[in-house]
C-alpha cells in the first residue's frame, strides 16, 4: 500500500504537467493493494512477483470499473460491461492499476496530440510530445508515475514513445497476447505490450500478459517466450557469437544527426559485448510505410464503423425529427477527430471497388515481400537493430498539421508490425545535439521474444555502466518552476 | 398480358437465394444461446452486440453443417477458404460489418434433382454455399403497417444476431419456362427437406429460419442475354415463393411488353396480395469494400476430415425414395402418389422403426391421411411420430390391439393423450386376451343363448356369429373376435 | 498521380457516414490526395505473382466447441444506450429497407 500510495503522491505532484492519466482511481488502487499486502500477511503470497506493483494501463483496453476512452469524445464516459483479457490477468497477477493513459485517438498517432482530451507532455522536456499512440503510458513511466505500464503497438504506437522518453517499450510477436478487449484500430497489426524503466521489469510484465487465449482467434497457442529468463542471461552482459544484422534502409535523409550517432555507439556497444554485426539489406522496408498507411486505415475504416451511437457511446442529433442514418452521420463527425477521419476515408478508398486491387491488395503483397526480407535477414542474423525512430522527441504541434511528416516517425517500427515478428526498444542513449533520449530497436523472428530481451538486457548493462547509471534517472526533476499553470482537463480523480 | 402470352414472348430465369439459420447451440462466433424466443437482448455477449474490443470465434460445429449441406447438395468442398467482412451501416448490424464469405465460399458447383408434381425432374445447380451470421431483428414503431415507411423509431434486439446462417445460391435456372414459379416452390421445399434430413436446422420459414429471396429476370425468346433481374424479398412460406415468382414474371412481362424498362431493384412481397412493390431506391449502389475479416484465421478442410463427414450424412431424400421403390416394389405412379402426399418419408421412418412395410403403407396412406384431410392439415404435421406408429402396428401384431382398438389408441395419441402404452392403461384398451376372463365371457354368452348353443354343437358353425357378438358386446370390444370364436367352437365342440 | 476530387471526398464521407463541411471537404481533398500520393508507391512494387498475406500469424483451423457461455445481462447489454425502450435500443427511424 505505501508503494501505491507512494505512486498516487507523485502523479498529484506531477501529472498536472505531464497529463498521462486521463482516468485515476486512488480509492480502487489503494484498496487493491492492501488486498495483495493481506495475502501476503496470511502467508498466502500472490504467485506472480508483480503483486502490488503499481501500473498505468492504456486507455484502449476495457476495464469494468473504469471509464475506456480510447483518447476519443465518441466514448467519453464508456464504461464497458466486461474486462479485456489483459485487464483480467493483470488483476490475477496482483497488479495495481492505478488508472488509464492518454493517447492518440483510437490508437491513430505518433505524438499523443490527437487525443480528445489534450496532449500529453514528456516529462524529458514539457514542451514536446511523447509520442504515440501510446505517450501516455509512456511518459507515466519516464516520470516516475508509476514503474510499469502496457501499450498497444500497431505501427510502433510502443516502441516510438518509449524511445523518445527513454523508457522499454516492447511489441510482443503478434498473437502473443490477446487483443480481446483491445479497441480494435487495426485488427492484423495491434498487439499488447510491456512499457517499463528496465528490460527486466518489462519482461516480468509480458509474463504476466502474454499466453494464449481461447476469446481471440489469432491467439498463439504456445506458451509465453522464456522472456524473463532471457533477460536475466542477458544482464550478464555477454552477447559472445551473436549475429546482429543493420538494417541499411533506416538511416539517411530524413533521420536527425544526432539520432543516428547514438545509435552508432549503440552498435559499438554490442560489439564490445561480443557480438558480430553485419549490415544487412532489407529493400522491401522501404515500401513498409505506405503499405501500413494502406492496411490500416482499410482495416480502421472496418473497425470503426460500429461508433454509429446506436447501442453506445456518444449520440448527437437525435431532435426525433432525423433519420437514424443522418444521426450516424452527426455523430460520427462530432465524435472523431480529423486524424480519424482522414484514416477512414483512406481506407474507405483503398477498399473501395475499382481501387481495392492497385492500393490494399497491392499493399498485402508488399507485406509478404517483407515478412521474405525478414526471413531472410534471419537466416543470415540472430537480430536485426536499428535506430526506434528517425529523430527525438519533436515539438507540441510541429507536425499536426502535415500528415505525412508526422507519419514518418513510424519508418523503423512498421515493418515488425506488419510481418508480425518481436520487437522491441530499449533506451540507447542520449541525442549529443539535443540531449533528449534516443532508442535503440531490436528485432527478433517470430515468437523469439527472448531473443530480444536478453541482448536488450546485454545493452542496458552496458550503457548503463559507460553512461554512470540508468538512463531513466537522467530525466529532469518536474520541479515547481518546470510545470506550467493549472492542472488540465480530463485527469479524472476519485 | 396473359400467363400464356407471358411465357410465349419471355423465357424466365431464376436465381434463388436461402439463407438457413443452424440449429446449433450456441452462436456463429460466440457462445450465446441460440433459442428462439427469448426476451430481447437477453442472450448477448461483447462479441454478438459488437462491442469495442470484442472477438469472433468459429463454431466448429456450424463448419461442419455447412461441410455437410455442401456434400448433400453435391457441391465440391473447396481446400481452404476465409471469412470477409461485408462492410455497410444498418441498425441490426452491431459491428456495421457483416462476417461473411465473399469470393472464397465454402462449398462451389453443386446440383439439386427436384421432383414437379407431375414426377418429371428438374436440376438446379447450386453456385455457391457459404457461412454468415445472422443480423439483430427490428421493430419500427409508430408506422401503420410496423413496416419502415411512416414509422417514427425503432427498436434493437440482438438475440438474433451472431445466429450462424449459412447462404444457398443457386445457378441461374433457365429452361423451367412456365413451370418456373413451380420450380422455385418446388427447390426450396426440397431444400427444406434435405437440410430437415441433416438434421442441421428447424427450417421453420415461419419462424424465419428459412428464408428465400428470388431473383427473376426475363429473356427475351429467341435472346441468350439474361434481362435485368429484380429481388424479391420476404417470402414467407412454400405457396409465396411460387407466387411471387409468377408475379414478378408477368409484372415483367407487361413492363417489357409496353416498351419499359426493368429497374434492377429489391421488391417486397406482400402475402396479402400476392403482388410485388419497390422498396426505396438507394441513391448510390453499395459498395461493400469486403476484405478478408483480420479477426479469424482461415479454414482448412483437409480431405479426411471431409471424408468423415462425408459419412456422417444420413440416407438423403432421393437415395431413399429410389430406395424405397426397389424394396417395396412401387410403380413410378406409386411412388409419386406417396411422393406427393407428402407419406414417403414417414413410411420409411416407421419402416426403419421396425414396422412392416404394407402396415405402414396402409396405416400412413388411409386412416392417417383421412386425420389429416379432417383437420386441415398435411400428413407431415399430424402430432404423430412414425415411431409411434411402429409401435401401434407392433401391439396389433403381437396381438395386444385389434385394429380398431389401434384406431382409438391412434386417436389418443392425435388428442395428445400420450404415448400408446399410456392411452392404452388409460382408456382401458387392451384386448382381453386373459383365457379364464375370456372363457367365463363365453361361457355366460353360450348360457343367455342355449339355442344357438344347440344349433352350433348340431354342427352350424356359422351360428357362431352371435355369440361372438354377445361376447365382443360384453367386453366393450377389446377382445379379439377371431379368438373368441375359436373358443365358443371349441367349447362347443362333441 | 491520383487526384482526388471534393465530390469524390463527399462520396467517401457518405459510405463512411460522417457529415463532412465545405471546409472539412477541401481541406481532406487535397491531404488525401498528398497521402495517397505517397502511399501509391506500393504499385512501384513488381509484384503479380507474389501471393498477398492477410494473416502474418500462421493459424488455420481456430474453432471453439458448441457449448454455451454466459454472456450478458440484459442490463448489462443495454448500460451504455442512449436510449432503450422495453428491452430495446432505441434508435432513430430507419430509412432504408435492409
Amino acid at each position: 500500500m505505501e508503494v501505491t500510495q507512494a505512486h498516487l503522491d507523485r502523479i498529484a505532484a506531477v501529472d498536472g504537467a505531464v497529463h498521462a492519466f486521463l482516468y485515476l482511481d486512488a480509492a480502487a488502487a489503494l484498496s487493491a493493494a492492501a488486498a495483495v499486502d493481506d495475502r501476503v500477511q496470511r502467508a498466502d503470497p500472490p504467485a506472480s512477483p508483480l503483486a502490488g506493483v503499481p501500473l498505468a494501463l492504456k486507455d484502449v483496453f476495457t476495464t469494468v470499473d473504469m471509464p475506456t476512452t480510447c483518447g476519443s469524445r465518441t466514448l467519453q464516459d464508456w464504461w464497458p460491461p466486461y474486462d479485456a483479457t489483459v485487464t483480467c490477468r493483470l488483476r490475477e497477477a496482483g497488479v495495481v492499476i492505478l488508472g488509464k493513459t492518454n493517447m492518440d485517438e483510437f490508437a491513430m498517432g505518433s505524438s499523443t496530440e490527437n487525443s480528445a482530451y489534450g496532449p500529453t507532455h514528456n516529462p524529458w522536456d514539457l514542451d514536446r510530445v511523447p509520442g504515440g499512440s501510446g505517450g501516455g503510458s509512456a511518459a507515466a513511466v519516464a516520470a516516475f508515475e508509476v514503474p510499469l505500464a502496457i501499450g498497444t503497438d500497431t505501427g510502433g504506437s510502443i516502441r516510438q514513445p518509449s524511445a523518445v522518453t527513454g523508457t522499454v517499450g516492447v511489441k510482443p510477436t503478434y498473437g502473443g497476447v490477446s487483443r480481446y478487449g483491445l479497441v480494435a484500430f487495426s485488427s492484423s497489426l495491434d498487439q499488447g505490450g510491456p512499457v517499463a524503466r528496465t528490460v527486466l521489469d518489462a519482461a516480468l510484465l509480458h509474463e504476466v500478459i502474454g499466453g494464449y487465449d481461447p476469446l481471440d482467434s489469432t491467439s498463439i497457442a504456445a506458451p509465453v517466450p522464456p522472456v524473463v529468463q532471457a533477460a536475466h542471461a542477458g544482464a550478464t552482459g555477454d552477447l559472445t557469437g551473436l549475429r546482429v544484422g543493420v538494417v541499411s534502409q533506416f538511416r539517411g535523409e530524413g533521420y536527425q544527426p544526432g539520432v543516428l550517432r547514438a545509435f552508432e555507439i549503440a552498435v559499438s556497444r554490442l560489439r564490445e559485448l561480443g557480438a558480430h554485426v553485419v549490415e544487412v539489406s532489407c529493400p522491401s522496408f522501404d515500401y513498409a510505410l505506405p503499405a501500413y498507411y494502406l492496411i490500416a486505415p482499410s482495416e480502421c475504416s472496418s473497425n470503426l464503423a460500429r461508433f454509429d451511437g446506436m447501442r453506445y457511446g456518444l449520440r448527437v442529433g437525435d431532435d426525433g425529427s432525423r433519420s437514424a442514418e443522418e444521426v450516424m452521420s452527426l455523430t460520427r463527425a462530432a465524435g472523431f477527430g480529423p486524424e480519424v477521419k482522414r484514416r477512414i476515408m483512406l481506407g474507405t478508398y483503398a477498399l473501395s471497388a475499382g481501387y481495392y486491387d492497385a492500393y490494399y491488395g497491392q499493399a498485402q503483397k508488399v507485406r509478404t515481400l517483407i515478412i521474405r526480407d525478414f526471413a531472410a535477414a534471419f537466416e543470415r542474423v540472430d537480430v536485426l537493430v536499428s535506430p526506434t525512430t528517425p529523430t527525438t522527441a519533436f515539438g507540441l504541434g510541429e507536425r499536426v498539421e502535415d500528415p505525412l511528416a508526422m507519419y514518418l516517425s513510424d519508418l523503423c517500427t512498421i515493418p515488425a508490425n506488419l510481418a508480425g515478428n518481436a520487437a522491441l526498444s530499449v533506451p540507447a542513449g542520449c541525442s549529443d545535439d539535443d540531449g533528449l533520449p534516443v532508442g535503440l530497436q531490436v528485432m527478433a523472428p517470430s515468437l523469439a521474444d527472448d531473443r530480444a530481451y536478453r541482448v536488450a538486457a546485454a545493452y542496458e548493462v552496458a550503457r548503463d555502466a559507460a553512461d554512470g547509471g540508468p538512463l531513466a534517472h537522467r530525466v529532469p526533476e518536474l520541479t515547481e518552476d518546470r510545470l506550467p499553470g493549472p492542472n488540465r482537463a480530463g485527469v479524472v480523480g476519485r | 398480358m396473359d400467363y400464356g402470352e407471358v411465357l410465349e414472348r419471355f423465357e424466365p430465369v431464376l436465381g434463388l437465394e436461402v439463407h438457413v439459420e443452424l440449429s446449433t447451440v450456441t452462436k456463429m462466433f460466440c457462445g450465446c444461446a441460440t433459442v428462439f424466443g427469448a426476451p430481447p437482448n437477453t442472450q448477448v455477449c461483447p462479441t454478438c452486440l459488437g462491442l469495442p474490443g470484442s472477438l469472433p470465434v468459429l463454431n466448429g460445429a456450424a463448419v461442419e453443417s455447412v461441410v455437410r449441406i455442401g456434400l448433400a447438395l453435391n457441391c465440391s468442398i473447396v481446400p481452404w477458404c476465409r471469412f470477409a467482412r461485408k462492410n455497410y451501416f444498418y441498425p441490426d448490424m452491431p459491428k456495421n460489418f457483416q462476417t461473411s464469405q465473399y469470393d472464397e465460399p465454402i462449398a462451389v458447383h453443386g446440383s439439386l434433382e427436384v421432383q414437379l408434381a407431375d414426377g418429371s425432374t428438374f436440376t438446379v445447380g447450386i453456385e455457391r454455399v457459404h457461412m454468415e451470421e445472422d443480423t439483430g431483428k427490428s421493430l419500427h414503431v409508430g408506422g401503420a403497417t410496423g413496416r419502415i415507411h411512416g414509422a417514427s423509431h425503432s427498436l434493437l434486439d440482438y438475440n438474433r444476431a451472431g445466429v450462424p446462417l449459412i447462404e444457398i445460391v443457386t445457378k441461374p435456372i433457365v429452361g423451367a419456362g412456365a413451370r418456373a414459379p413451380e420450380v422455385a416452390r418446388a427447390y426450396v421445399t426440397a431444400l427444406r427437406d434435405l437440410l430437415r434430413a441433416l438434421e442441421v436446422s428447424d427450417v421453420r420459414m415461419d419462424q424465419g429460419s428459412l428464408r428465400c429471396d428470388a431473383n427473376v429476370s426475363l429473356m427475351p425468346r429467341g435472346s441468350s442475354t439474361f434481362g435485368t433481374r429484380t429481388e424479391t424479398k420476404n417470402v414467407n412460406s412454400l405457396r409465396s415463393v411460387e407466387r411471387a415468382v409468377r408475379h414478378e414474371m408477368s409484372r415483367q412481362a407487361a413492363v417489357l411488353a409496353s416498351g419499359g424498362q426493368i429497374v434492377q431493384e429489391t421488391r417486397h412481397f406482400d402475402e396479402d396480395s400476392g403482388t410485388t412493390s419497390p422498396g426505396r431506391r438507394k441513391e448510390t449502389s453499395e459498395d461493400y469494400r469486403y476484405f478478408p475479416e483480420p479477426d479469424l484465421v482461415p479454414i482448412a478442410l483437409r480431405d479426411e476430415w471431409v471424408q468423415r463427414l462425408r459419412a456422417t450424412l444420413p440416407e438423403l431424400p432421393w437415395q431413399r425414395r429410389a430406395r424405397v421403390q426397389a424394396e417395396w416394389g412401387l410403380s413410378d405412379p406409386e411412388l409419386r402418389d406417396l411422393v406427393n402426399a407428402g407419406a414417403l418419408d414417414l413410411i420409411a421412418a416407421t419402416v426403419e422403426a421396425g414396422a412392416p412395410a404394407g402396415a405402414a403403407r396402409s396405416w400412413w396412406v388411409s386412416y392417417l391421411s383421412q386425420q389429416a384431410n379432417s383437420r386441415s392439415v398435411e400428413l407431415t404435421e399430424l402430432p404423430i411420430t412414425p415411431e409411434q406408429v411402429a409401435r401401434v402396428i407392433a401391439l396389433v401384431d403381437a396381438g395386444g390391439l385389434t385394429t380398431s382398438l389401434a384406431r382409438q389408441v391412434v386417436n389418443g395419441i392425435l388428442a395428445g393423450e400420450g404415448e400408446p402404452e399410456e392411452i392404452i392403461a388409460a382408456r382401458g384398451l387392451a384386448v382381453v386376451s386373459d383365457s379364464a376372463e375370456l372363457m367365463a365371457a363365453v361361457e355366460h354368452a353360450l348360457a343367455a343363448q342355449p339355442d344357438v348353443a344347440e344349433k352350433i354343437r348340431s354342427g352350424k358353425v356359422a351360428a357362431a356369429g352371435a355369440i361372438v357378438g354377445a361376447v365382443m358386446k360384453a367386453t366393450g370390444g377389446q377382445a379379439d373376435a377371431q379368438r373368441v370364436r375359436e373358443l365358443v367352437l371349441a367349447r362347443c365342440a362333441p | 498521380m491520383p487526384a482526388i476530387s471534393r465530390d469524390e471526398v463527399a462520396h467517401l464521407a457518405r459510405l463512411a457516414r460522417l457529415t463532412v463541411t465545405e471546409e472539412e471537404l477541401a481541406l481532406f481533398a487535397s491531404q488525401l490526395e498528398v497521402i495517397l500520393t505517397s502511399v501509391a508507391r506500393v504499385s512501384e512494387v513488381a509484384a503479380v505473382d507474389v501471393p498477398p498475406t492477410s494473416h502474418a500469424v500462421g493459424l488455420t483451423n481456430v474453432f471453439r466447441a458448441d457449448s454455451p457461455r454466459p454472456g450478458l445481462t440484459q442490463q448489462q447489454a443495454l448500460c451504455g444506450a442512449y436510449a432503450t425502450e422495453d428491452g430495446r435500443f432505441r434508435v432513430p427511424r430507419i430509412l432504408d429497407e435492409s
